[in-house]
């Protein structure tokens, strides 16, 4: 009997899917155009923008300081007058430092609130994530962090810096001290990988040997075999490209292993000064970092933003590079809004090229063909304050190359 | 977790009788009752959720109603079978990555490469693992068959040798993390931490496409009918008093001449077959797989679920999953900054006064109510008696 009963509602529940299976019948992969994108709601006097970075989870610890300067951002734009007359109204999700999560909140940002733009992602991994999101409903997301480039979407802004912007000019500056061997060590995703097969490219085409490539797991705070491997290798420097926690066990190791920033300096990718402050001066005072700001970057730009986060958030609150780059995406959007007169996205897109923003770091230009920022690389060196002082920059803003197309050396890569 | 305190005098909290009684004796009444709740759930599913929901939430609850399946298979194999599979995220995973080569496979077109291996990996042609995936012939069975054939072989080894309680929650999470680190480290061909993402078409349709998304829904909605089903056949077959009997009591049930390995053993494949499903299904409903998926973090999150709901029964696996993780979509859009505090909360408020789940607030309603009638309801002494010592084993 329960047999029976079984197969009964086996064949109900089936013939409901077909069911529903042939009426519901959308358009196929080879049809063209597509879905129509989600439209913003620009009908009040407000305009809604998206916050989208993880306040939980192992990435909160960084994300929630670019959620911060994103907000700063968008106080200063409501208190000079809005965008277009209207007043930006941020609404705040938490991506939880979970990539799925973050497409969730991405296409509820973009489907249920119809923001205008949305601002944020810290990893690659929720990058990639939020990608397919965005360019399904045709909206717009602003990237604030320096990546590991090979990536170009028509509707994201890349406002930090891609590979040519800051791991290249790193190594360039290895290059100019006379350094002819380095060991990669980085964490084990993305970005650290993609990084270190540039970074070997470089290596080969310029006379420099990669003596040895680690990876730990995100997270990892076990790096006694790592450093004791870099110590015996020789290396005349280290490439970090080791992310949150896994750097201060890093440099703990580092230091008791007898290893010195004068005799081997760690070049780091991931360590801002929000950063230093975690991992603690006495461990990274002499070490080198490769960004595109620094606090102490000169100009009367990063000293009003500098003393207005200071202001709204604490004196001992450090600004650094990501910060910067997602304070500079919020005055970005507003000047390609102006410029094109509407929120709507294609008109935005279209005007986007040339657009100009005296930055903290320095003036910056929007470049249309990939969307990413020329941005100035800066080589700097970490204090006993903790505050990383400047010790090279590229002299002018690098014009972005995210697929090193005009790098010989690179030809294998993309 | 098996307990060794000695049973409670009180029963509060056991599985609803219906549960536990096997169908054969149960009277025509529990059957009607399963085919009007079936019925319900059907109509819930398909006429009032898609009428009520915007795209984006029935989107949602296609991914939810995935996370469901899981939870009825943990339902089956920890609930009924005493097994604390903290590892089925690796199962979950297996489906997953399986039906998403095929798809990234379909994307590309005939004798293409996804586009991250070009990029993270400069292959020049697919990898020889990659390759029959291609096929829908092969993908679609490996994506259930895959799970299943790697549960039967861990399993096999596992229970033969008589690894049970904590010891067998941690291996299954050791599994997890091994998995994560397999395929983190091998970014050219799996996409690394990134996973397989950018996933355009199913089977041909377009997924960009909102009435597409409806029919991946409508798919998941009766999957998971068709899972319920099939569990409630296991669970009310001979098979699966034996398999309560064995979480009981795996020496006794040795004793009388069963192979409690092998018992275990089938619900553990089973379990791990329903979650390769789920995994399957959640790629087209949500686009993505990835290793943070499918990890230790992601495995304990499925049994929370379960745990939450009430694992010894049918239906509570698949509410606890669904209330847990719509729990988690509302706080977190409504308190961005604080919900993994109210999500940890609620989790100690369920263990610390519910041990039985929210299911065993029901089956206390329900003792209320009947009072001194229920053993009029063809609700047999033994196993009543059973039902307490399940309890015990908590």
């Amino acid at each position: 009997m329960s047999v029976l009963w079984g197969r009964r509602i086996l064949a109900g529940a089936m013939t409901l899917v077909a069911a529903a299976a042939m009426t519901a019948c959308g358009s196929k992969t080879s049809d063209e155009g597509g879905a129509a994108g989600v439209t913003a709601d620009v009908s009040g006097d407000t305009v809604k923008v998206g916050l989208l970075n993880s306040l939980s989870g192992t990435m909160a610890i960084s994300e929630v300081t670019v959620r911060d300067s994103i907000m700063l951002a968008v106080e200063e734009i409501n208190a000079a007058g809005g965008v277009l007359g209207k007043k930006i109204q941020p609404i705040g999700e938490d991506g939880a430092s979970d990539w799925p999560t973050f497409a969730e909140k991405a296409e509820k940002l973009i489907s249920e609130d119809r923001v205008a733009a949305v601002f944020g992602c810290w990893t690659s991994a929720s990058r990639k994530a939020v990608k397919p999101v965005f360019e399904k409903n045709k909206a717009l997301l602003f990237y604030p962090v320096q990546y590991e480039g090979l990536e170009q979407s028509p509707y994201i802004f890349y406002t930090g810096a891609t590979t040519n912007q800051q791991i290249v000019p790193g190594l360039d500056y290895l290059k100019a001290q006379g350094t002819k061997s380095v060991y990669l060590v980085g964490s084990d995703y993305v970005f650290p990988r993609t990084a270190n097969k540039i970074i070997k490219a470089y290596a080969a085409a310029n006379g420099m040997t990669v003596v040895g490539e680690d990876y730990a797991p995100l997270g990892s705070t076990e790096f006694g075999t790592i450093v004791n491997k870099v110590k015996s290798s020789g290396a005349k420097a280290v490439f970090n490209t080791l992310n949150g926690d896994s750097n201060v066990a890093f440099f703990k190791e580092y230091k008791s292993a007898g290893l010195t920033a004068a005799a081997m300096p760690v070049v780091s990718v991931s360590i801002a000064e929000e950063e230093v402050k975690g991992i603690g001066t006495q461990y990274l005072e002499g070490q080198l970092t490769a960004w595109n700001y620094y606090q102490t970057t000169p100009g009367a730009a990063n000293g009003k933003f500098v003393a207005a986060y200071k202001a709204k958030y604490g004196a001992d609150k450090p600004t650094s590079d990501p910060m910067e780059a997602a304070y500079v995406s919020v005055y970005l959007w507003k000047a390609m809004v102006e410029k094109a007169g509407a929120f709507d996205v294609e008109k935005v897109r279209g005007v986007s090229d040339g657009i100009t923003f005296d930055a903290p770091e320095g003036l910056v230009t929007v470049d249309g063909k990939t969307q990413h920022i020329a941005k100035t690389a800066r080589i700097g060196k970490v204090g006993a304050d903790g505050l990383i002082t400047e010790v090279w920059n590229s002299g002018k803003p690098i014009a972005p190359d995210p697929y090193l197309k005009t790098y010989p050396w690179a030809s294998g890569l993309s | 977790m098996t307990a060794v305190t000695p049973a409670p005098p009180s029963t509060a909290g056991a599985p609803a009788p219906a549960d536990i009684a096997p169908g054969s004796r149960s009277g025509g009444r529990s059957r009607l009752r399963a085919a009007a709740g079936f019925a319900f759930g059907a109509a819930l599913l398909f006429a009032v959720a898609p009428l009520a929901l915007s795209d984006f939430r029935l989107a949602l609850l296609a991914k939810y109603l995935c996370v469901a399946m899981v939870a009825v298979g943990i339902g089956i194999a920890w609930g009924r079978g005493g097994m604390l599979t903290l590892g089925q995220g690796v199962f979950f995973g297996l489906g997953g990555y399986a039906m998403a080569m095929h798809l990234k496979l379909a994307d590309a077109g005939p004798g293409g490469m996804p586009d991250f291996m070009q990029l993270y990996g400069q292959l020049d042609e697919l990898p020889v693992w990659w390759r029959p995936f291609a096929s829908p012939w092969f993908a679609l069975p490996a994506t259930v068959l895959l799970p299943m054939a790697v549960a039967f072989g861990l399993g096999s080894l596992v229970f033969r040798r008589r690894v049970r309680g904590a010891y067998f929650a941690i291996l299954s999470q050791a599994l997890a993390a091994a998995m994560v680190i397999l395929l983190i480290g091998q970014q050219g061909t799996t996409g690394g931490t990134n996973g397989l993402t950018d996933i355009q078409g199913f089977f041909g349709y377009d997924l960009d496409d909102p009435v597409n998304q409806r029919m991946v829904y409508f798919i998941i909605a009766g999957v998971l009918l068709a899972l319920l089903a099939l569990a409630r056949q296991l669970i009310h077959s001979r098979y699966g008093e034996l398999l309560v009997a064995v979480r009981d009591s795996e020496e006794r049930v040795r004793f009388l001449g069963y192979d409690p390995a092998s018992v275990k053993l089938v619900a553990y494949v089973v379990a791990a077959g329903m979650a390769g499903l789920a995994g399957a299904l959640f790629v087209p409903a949500v686009g993505i797989i990835s290793p943070a998926l499918i990890g230790i973090v992601p495995s304990i999150e499925f049994v929370i679920g379960v745990a939450v709901g009430g694992r010894a029964t049918l239906l509570g696996p698949v509410l606890g999953a669904v209330a847990v993780a719509w729990a988690r979509t509302a706080l977190s859009e409504r308190f961005p900054g604080t919900w993994t505090y109210l999500q940890g909360l609620l989790f100690v408020v369920v263990v610390a006064f519910l041990p039985g789940g929210l299911a065993s607030l029901w089956a206390l309603a329900r003792r209320r109510d009947a009072g001194p009638e229920q053993s009029r309801r063809g609700w047999p002494a033994p196993a009543r008696r059973r039902a307490s010592r399940a309890e015990a084993h908590r």
